[in-house]
């Protein structure tokens, strides 16, 4: 098995993370090759405080930082950002507001200045507001017709039914309709501060010059409303399987998905969890379902697995888009391997081959700013350790092929299984 | 000063151009052939893209399931585009399993089996990927206007093909495709990354020069005549929301127009971002479109492309109307700017802006490796790595009378096909 330059990869000596008075952690590490600079990040401002009736609420908020602040108005922000060919952009998904920016290294003070200035003194104009909503709406639209969307919302609804993450962050149009402006001014207010805001910037500067800097235009923000995240209630798994269509007429192809609830990012049976989906759906052209569904069916253009393992449970699911007439063959050859995978586990050799995999596209992954930037919140929302990446390799090949079998059989009940299907 | 790259030409005809950053501990390499939708004739459109899908298929020295197995255990990263003038190849690995890549290219540039089994598998599978496509108004409405632009010139159709084509054409014609245009002269291979020049073009001449050249059939050559009149034309689907697809006739890439109509793109709708990999783009909300359609209210999105290829092809607007408008009424505020363009001397201040931004994209797709071997051999495809080289700087030469020149030449309703999306009630049940 390959060895990975540890030096290339990011370590506790090539991280800093300061912790400013108010709260704010802030990550660094140095690029000199880069004339750019990345810089991403997350409040705990999410979609699990909305409300059923205003669904979308945290998105919509999010999403209107930049319409309009007390110091610019909304020409003049992106007049700003995009005179120098940088951009800046916020959106909310269920635990947090996520926001990604990145400018040349001459421009960051620019930038970190734009930034400060969304978070702290958006103003949520009345006529922007009412565009963005036009904008979410015409969104929505879109979605009812997107067959692959709507197939992975329903996937969601059976899943994660009675649990918050059954609901679309973005909302639908009649939550969308229902907020006002009060109610961004309000959660913005309500939630947005510095207590759980995390930085990350990744480029051609030094550390002590970028904390600076964030004190500079953040180091004085305070507030004392700021709410915990209201804890995630229990997940109730499937008792049997359940199958829901959505007819979209006219559509020239369908779309599936099929699966069930995944580990949390923190379990013990993440890695062997994602090690095993690699097998199922991702490795190669698309592991064993890629194998079936494609390559020997000729079924789908696209067929493969995934796992998105976060705070809580995430979906464990495999999907593919198919001819209409072919729903039924795809749905019998995904669940053939679905009960393959849990009553037979993976062999030594396939489990190898995408631990190789793994490890190896570490380089890969992390040649960006934008790879490290990712790297660095990764560490710091799951806790993972400054030397995570440094472990990694070891992380990776502990697992043994009787890990993978224990954790399918957690997870991935044959007989338990949401199925959403989306199309004519 | 350090070279920033070396070019070599091989006995058999094989361009190979290298070049060295050593950022990260990566290589990527990418193979070019001359050879993409527009060498398609009717009957057998979108053969291509399909021979780009059996490439995947196997040798003898690498049968499928080994293929992609090879890739993936040593960390690395592949696939294949096919395009209007080009179908291309790449890997990107770590710099000690190169190797692995360009034994593949090599082998698959002439040893490719095109199985019968497999062209009957691959064939549902690339209608499949139509139908998926078929499900975007987007893709509806852009191949009727690629349609109705193009008369004579072979760009007239959708690299995926035609349905009738995809369901009969057959092995033979699909190996014979592969065989005409396969072939190390009618090939550029491009690699960057943590590489020695010397080794790696030793490397590469031990791998691909033995393989012989081969005549290629020439390009089609059918120019399309001048525009005399604009083509108007609607496209009805399912869903709510109507779209506008304005698409004009375009310089080629490697014309010197190419550059104006780059900053007027900019300009109306904001800078577009030449990176395949890496780095994103910047938003658009201060450009000319976005202001007068989207904050008057008349569109949600507007959004330019212009691409760089061989012959003459379009520059695209495509305009998602408000649900409230009519589309008649977002074209007539779109008009407007245009007459503006044509009409206003531009600021030099705005160019120097869009140059700052170009500047900043082109530095951001800079960090990545598979991004800058992209640009080594895809400007070859249309001009030379020069044309890369010297990009940032055509863009800075580009005066004020330049760009009314060229908004006057090409942003005329003669030379354009003006394409509606219009949505057709579908209800969606629960």
């Amino acid at each position: 098995m390959k060895t990975v330059n540890q030096h290339s990869l990011p370590g506790p000596e090539d991280i800093s993370r300061i912790i400013l008075p108010n709260g704010i952690t802030v990550l660094v590490r140095i690029n000199f090759n880069s004339p750019s600079v990345v810089v991403g990040g997350y409040l705990p401002c999410g979609s699990l405080f909305d409300t059923d009736e205003k669904l979308g609420l945290a998105d919509f908020t999010a999403s209107g930082l930049l319409r309009g602040s007390e110091k610019r108005d909304f020409q003049k922000i992106f007049d700003d950002l995009e005179s120098v060919g940088a951009n800046l952009s916020f959106s909310a998904g269920g635990h947090t507001a996520g926001f990604t920016g990145r400018c040349l290294s001459e421009d960051l003070p620019l930038l970190l200045d734009l930034f400060a200035d969304a978070l702290r003194r958006p103003v949520f104009p009345s006529d922007q507001v009412e565009r963005l909503r036009t904008q979410f709406l015409t969104g929505l639209a879109i979605r009812a017709q997107d067959t692959a969307e709507m197939a992975s919302l329903t996937f969601d609804q059976i899943v994660f039914e009675g649990h918050p993450y059954a609901r679309p962050d973005d909302g639908w149009p009649e939550t969308i309709q229902a907020i006002t402006r009060n109610d961004l001014i309000d959660f913005h207010h309500i939630h947005y501060g510095p207590k759980g805001l995390v930085l990350a910037i990744v480029g051609a500067i030094e550390p002590k010059a970028i904390a600076e800097q964030v004190e500079k235009v953040l180091g004085d923000w305070t507030n004392i409303s700021e709410p915990e995240l209201p804890a995630l209630p229990k997940l109730n798994s499937l008792k049997r399987t359940i199958t829901r269509k959505i007819k979209i007429p006219r559509k020239s192809q369908a779309d599936l998905v099929i699966g069930t609830s995944g580990p949390r990012r923190k379990d013990p049976e993440f890695m062997p969890a994602s090690l095993g989906n690699s097998v199922l759906g991702q490795f190669g052209m698309a592991g064993r379902i890629g194998e079936v569904v494609r390559e020997k069916s000729g079924l789908a253009y696209y067929a493969s697995s995934s796992l998105s393992a976060g705070i809580g449970p995430g979906a464990w699911d495999v999907s593919a888009g198919v001819n209409p007439r072919n729903i039924q063959k795809a749905r019998d050859l995904i669940c053939k391997e679905i009960d393959r995978f849990v009553e037979k586990g993976v062999t030594t050799e396939e489990l190898t081959d995408c631990q190789s995999n793994f490890v190896g596209r570490l380089p890969l992954s992390l040649e960006s700013n934008a790879g490290v930037v990712n790297a660095l919140l990764n560490i710091e929302r799951y806790e993972l350790g400054l030397d995570y990446y440094r472990c990694y390799p070891d992380l990776v090949r502990v697992v043994t092929p009787e890990d993978v079998l224990a954790t399918a059989c957690k997870y991935l009940h044959p007989d338990k299984l949401a199925i959403a299907i989306a199309g004519s | 000063m350090t070279k920033l790259y070396n070019e070599h030409l091989l006995a058999n005809g094989l361009k190979v151009l290298l070049k060295e950053i050593h950022t990260a501990p990566l290589i990527s390499s990418w193979i070019w052939y001359r050879v993409g939708s527009r060498d398609e004739s009717t009957g057998h459109t979108g053969i291509s893209h399909w021979c780009e899908h059996m490439q995947f298929k196997g040798t003898p020295q690498f049968p499928s399931s080994v293929l992609d197995r090879a890739v993936s255990r040593d960390g690395g990263m592949w696939n294949a585009f096919t395009y209007l003038d080009w179908t291309t190849y790449f890997e990107t690995m770590p710099a000690d399993k190169i190797d692995l890549g360009l034994r593949i290219e090599a082998d698959r540039m002439v040893n490719s089996v095109f199985d019968e089994k497999e062209v009957t598998s691959e064939r549902t599978v690339i209608i499949s990927e139509r139908e998926g496509s078929e499900n975007e108004p987007f893709f509806l409405l852009g191949e009727a206007v690629q349609n109705a632009a193009f008369r004579t010139h072979p760009y007239h159709h959708e690299v995926i093909g035609d349905l009738p084509d995809l369901k009969s054409m057959s092995r033979d014609d699909l190996y014979d495709h592969y065989h005409s245009f396969y072939a190390p002269n009618n090939a550029v291979l491009s690699i960057a990354g943590d590489l020695k020049t010397s080794e790696m073009l030793a490397h590469v001449r031990d791998l691909y020069e033995q393989i012989p050249s081969r005549p290629t059939p020439p390009r089609i050559s059918r120019p399309e005549p001048a525009a005399c009149g604009e083509h108007q034309l609607t496209v009805e689907g399912p869903g709510e929301t109507t779209y506008l697809d304005i698409s004009y006739h375009a310089p080629a890439g490697n014309d010197p127009d190419f550059f104006p109509v780059t900053v007027l793109d900019s300009l109306l709708a904001g800078p577009s971002s030449l990176n395949m990999f890496g780095g994103g783009g910047i938003s658009n909300k201060t450009s000319r479109l976005y202001r007068s359609l989207v904050e008057k209210e008349l569109a949600v999105s507007v959004s330019g492309g212009l691409a760089a290829t061989a012959d003459p092809f379009l520059y695209s607007v495509v305009i998602t109307v408000h649900p409230k408008r009519k589309s008649e009424e977002a074209l007539a505020a779109f008009d407007d700017e245009i007459k503006r363009i044509q009409d206003e001397l531009i600021p030099e201040a705005d160019i120097t802006r869009a140059i700052k931004q170009a500047r900043a994209l082109f530095a951001y797709g800079s960090e990545n490796i598979t991004n800058q071997a992209f640009w080594l051999g895809h400007s070859e495809m249309f001009a030379a790595y020069d044309w890369f080289l010297t990009y940032l700087e055509k863009l800075g030469k580009v005066t004020p009378a330049d760009l009314q020149m060229a908004a006057r030449k090409y942003l005329r309703p003669q030379n354009r096909v003006v394409g509606t999306y219009i949505p057709t009630s579908a209800e969606v049940r629960m």
